[in-house]
């Protein structure tokens, strides 16, 4: 028998336990094989059989050797609580179990005395969502009938871009009492209001990112929906750079400038403009945490596309050289601006924080008219790798922080003039349509998302600690991971097919809702459209309460 | 529902014009008040066209007020009209003690400033007396402007008409362009100021729908211009907007279609201004209308226009004779003022289009 001391793990120290049943198992290794995490292994145990065959008590004993199936004792090799081996399983004989009594928290930073990283999410409150406590309360009857989901034609699109304010406009009343256009405006795109968020090529599997472009392309040329797509910080396939897909992706610059180095080489080879460059100064799920691609990522094509060597890549937390909000506007927009010769919209991704409307009140008046976005990051967001304290502990929620700089914008009368976009844990329910809807009524011109993506491809994370391994290069369902064979059990085809459908879905559901307030166009600030069961909710949001 | 009206005549009418027009068109209205804005006004008032006007009803104290204020600001008074009333017991009114109308002559510094600077002179003269004599309901002033008068009344606009003695035709009270609208908004709370057509610096507006982007139209108007005050009606948006679409950024009138029922943007897309008109639906987006309404609008040139937004749930008709145009929200209005034209040239027009009516009383018709 094993000696065991008080301070060795054991399973009863992590969160996840297995349940098991020698009884089921036919110890054909489907599990084992399976187990990404190789939390799970084949083990010998010893076992004692007592008998007795007469009518008086007459023991027998004999002692056998069984195989099973045991969970590794090990802080790294621990079960993430993912499933895949119970979904492998023909016998139903092992699944995960979550162990309330996890010690886990508290023994990993014992034994390695560093901060716990993970990839995924929050995963401390389970409150109710604040988007759930709001209801479309205004329905037109009457006055202003209903519109008709099926046959009413709706404009759902949103820009993307710095709009002038009308006074503006450079447009002078020609000699036949038209407007004539006199002058330039900067670029704005009108694109589907939910964009593809930033996962880059490195986070993600090279075939999840696959799939994921597949699905851009497709949803732009066979369903005619503008559907755009964030690369991400860390590069773009030079194959795509050089293709007329080009158009459908937007480039994204973060602090470690990842990837560009082969951006700019390839520019005067480019057919399609892009649809537009993020800059990416900080990310909600971890504000004042830089990016972070752990070197087990680090495969070779990522560093042929980085242009890096395999290690830890992290990006700074952040801008370095960006002391000011008057230099980020001057120096990276004009820059990038210039860069595709003011064809193309830039815009800034912030992680939200109580200092988000400060930020947006300087981007919205500056005299350059270059600023062509405002993302807005909660902190539900999902993340690739991070550390675990910024993820549970840093951040500021969405729904208020937007509807702060909607106000803000409404009280300068500059609404619209720079486009903001929300995104960080919308669609956590799996309807990112209501979501999208009722941000867009409290003041955003378009959503973006990139775990719910993930969950259509197919991931098994969620917000109470399952799987949330990202980080780990081991992902299981071969999403966020450069593994060949785990990426391999990934089809980027059935990825693109469900993005696809799940796009086609919600875009039926947004009409189902514009129908009922009689919109064609995109209802953007229109509050009025929004009740909420909570008064709290209701005062904070400006818009009605009800009960 | 409201039902709106407006007729542009070669001579001047009499208002117990606009009160037939309504008044055939009761049942499709609850008889809740009546509000007209004459224009380009005849009789007592023609020899006064290029001085202001100001249309008011109040409380004694309340016209106490506004002469002094007015005094104080340099005007003075060349021209009173106060209209004989008949308190008939028994009528539905809800009627103010005082009904002003008072021409001016603008204050000796004004005498030589150019039309732009009286205009800006007058429509602050007004804000400050509606802001005075909202204190304890005072009065309600509804426009101080050359050549035009403005009355609304709470009521039945049978007895409204009664009571202000409208339906005896005669030579003094009278105009070439009037526009009308019974019924008080109900949709919010009763308030003279409520009742359209409303009526800024030259621009009047009146409407009949449901503005469902009022709250973006709102919030964006508060900050475009300081005349944009009040919003007591969703259909006021529409009178500003006219106004700053056509006077303050100077664009042609087609551009007002533009601005609150833009085009689809795959439409947009096909057409040879598509540059204007993508500017014009991304930086005036929260003045769009999106909901059915049809507006009709008055120029300070006199120039009568309809449109509509493309849900087009709301009817309009535009009927003529050589000397007259009446639009109407039911044909039995244009029946009532029109019997005997041809109705064979009566206009309904399209969600696309905007129907407009010149000084020579040509019609135009223009697609979006
Ligand atoms: S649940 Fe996942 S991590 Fe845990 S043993 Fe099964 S396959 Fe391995
Ligand atoms: S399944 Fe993959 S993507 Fe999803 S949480 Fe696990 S590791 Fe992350």
């Amino acid at each position: 028998m094993e000696t065991m001391k008080v301070q060795d793990i054991t399973p009863n120290d992590m969160p996840w336990k297995l349940r098991y049943e020698a009884s089921r198992c036919t110890l054909c290794g489907s599990c084992v094989a399976a187990c990404s995490f190789r939390a799970i292994a084949p083990k010998v145990e010893r076992r004692r059989l007592v008998w007795s065959e007469g009518d008086y008590p007459e023991p027998k004993q004999r002692f056998s050797a069984v195989p099973v199936i045991r969970q590794v004792n090990s802080l790294t090799n621990y079960c993430r609580g993912c499933g895949i081996c119970e979904k492998v399983c023909p016998n139903d004989a092992i699944g995960p179990v979550r162990n309330q009594d996890s010690r886990h928290p508290i023994v990993t930073r014992c034994l390695a005395g560093d901060s716990v990283k993970r990839g995924g999410r929050k995963n401390l409150e389970a409150t109710v969502r604040t988007l759930d406590r709001l209801r479309v309360g205004r329905i037109s009857q009457m006055t202003d009938p209903s519109l008709d989901a099926q046959r009413h034609t709706f404009d759902l699109l949103a820009p993307f871009g710095r709009i002038l304010p009308p006074g503006k406009l450079p447009f002078t009343v020609g000699a036949g009492g038209n407007l004539e256009v006199t002058g330039q405006s900067p670029p704005v795109r009108w694109i589907y209001p939910v964009i593809i968020g930033d996962m880059s090529i490195g986070a993600l599997s090279w075939r999840m990112w696959e799939g994921v472009a597949m699905a851009a392309a497709y949803l732009n040329e066979e369903c005619g929906l503008p559907v755009r797509m964030c690369s991400g910080e860390g590069g773009v396939p030079i194959k795509l750079l050089k293709s007329r897909y080009l158009k459908y992706m937007i480039l994204q610059i973060a602090s470690g400038h990842f990837g560009w180095n082969r951006i700019l080489k390839t520019m005067p080879h480019m057919v399609e403009d892009p649809a537009g460059v993020m800059i990416k100064i900080g990310q909600g799920a971890k504000p004042g945490d830089g990016g972070l691609l752990p070197a087990q990522k680090v495969a070779e094509h990522i560093q042929a596309i980085r242009g890096v060597p395999k290690a830890d890549l992290l990006s700074p937390p952040n801008h370095q050289g960006l002391y000011s909000i008057e230099e980020s506007v001057q120096k990276m927009f004009l820059s990038f601006n210039a860069a595709f010769k003011f064809r193309v919209p830039v815009a800034i991704k912030v992680a939200a924080s109580s200092t988000s409307v400060a930020v947006f009140n300087n981007l919205v008046r500056d005299p350059y008219d270059i600023v062509g976005g405002f993302f807005l990051d909660g902190i539900d967001g999902g993340t690739g790798a991070a550390h675990e304290v910024s993820l549970d502990h840093t951040g500021h929620p969405i729904v208020s922080k937007l509807r702060d700089c909607y106000l803000a914008a409404v009280a300068q009368g500059r609404q619209g003039q720079i486009p903001l976009w929300a995104g960080g844990g919308l669609g956590r329910t799996g309807d990112l349509a209501a979501d999208a809807f009722k941000m867009i009524c409290l003041g955003a011109s378009g959503v973006f998302t990139g775990r719910l993506i993930l969950q259509m491809a197919g991931c098994v994370g969620n917000d109470m600690g399952r799987c949330n391994a990202c980080n780990t290069g081991l992902c299981p369902a071969g999403i966020t991971t450069q593994e060949p064979a785990l990426a391999h059990r990934l089809d980027p085809e059935k990825v693109a097919q469900n993005i696809v459908n799940y796009f086609l879905a919600m875009d039926q559901e947004l009409k189902k809702l514009m129908a009922p307030i009689g919109n064609s166009s995109l209802p953007v600030g229109r509050s009025d459209a929004l009740v909420s069961t909570d008064r709290g909710v209701a005062e904070r949001l400006k818009i009605q309460y009800v009960c | 529902m409201c039902r709106i009206g407006a007729i542009k005549s070669r001579h001047y009418i009499h208002a117990s014009q606009a009160l037939q027009l309504m008044q055939s068109q009761q049942e499709g209205h609850d008889n809740s008040g009546f509000a007209m804005v004459m224009q380009d006004l005849g009789g007592i008032f023609e020899g006064y066209k290029h001085l202001p006007t100001l249309s008011m009803a109040c409380t004694d104290q309340g016209l106490k007020t506004a002469e002094d204020m007015m005094h104080a600001a340099g005007f003075q008074r060349v021209l009173q009209w106060v209209p004989e009333v008949n308190p008939e017991p028994g009528l539905d009114i809800n009627a103010m003690p005082n009904y002003v109308f008072e021409t001016f002559d603008y204050p000796k510094p004004y005498k030589k400033a150019s039309d732009q600077e009286k205009q800006e002179l007058l429509l602050d003269m007004r804000l400050q007396l509606r802001t005075v004599l909202e204190d304890d309901e005072q009065g309600y002033v509804y426009s101080f402007w050359p050549d035009v008068v403005t009355l609304k009344e709470i009521g039945d606009p049978r007895d409204i008409g009664t009571y202000f003695n409208l339906w005896q035709p005669d030579n003094k009270f009278t105009a070439r362009v009037i526009t009308a609208q019974c019924r008080q908004n109900t949709n919010y709370d009763i308030v003279r100021y409520a009742a359209h057509p409303f009526f800024l610096q030259g621009y009047t507006a009146l409407a009949n729908g449901e503005n469902t982007f009022y709250q973006k139209n709102k919030e964006m108007q508060r900050k475009l211009h300081r005349g944009y005050i009040g919003f007591e009606s969703d259909s006021q948006c529409f009178l500003y907007t006219l106004h700053y679409v056509h006077r303050q950024l100077a664009w042609p009138l087609p551009y007002f279609k533009h601005v609150v029922t833009p085009l689809p943007f795959d439409e947009i897309g096909r057409r040879d201004d598509h540059q204007q008109l993508q500017g014009i639906r991304q930086s005036l987006a929260h003045l769009e209308i999106n909901g059915p309404n049809t507006i009709i609008g008055v120029l300070p040139d006199g120039t009568l226009f309809t449109c509509c937004d493309p849900k087009k749930l709301r009817p309009l008709v535009v009927g003529r004779s050589a000397d007259v145009v009446v639009f109407s929200s039911e044909v039995c209005g244009v029946n009532q003022i029109l019997p005997d034209r041809d109705w064979e040239t009566d206009i309904y027009p399209n969600e696309r289009e905007v129907v407009i009516i010149g000084n020579d009383l040509e019609v135009q018709r223009w697609r979006q």
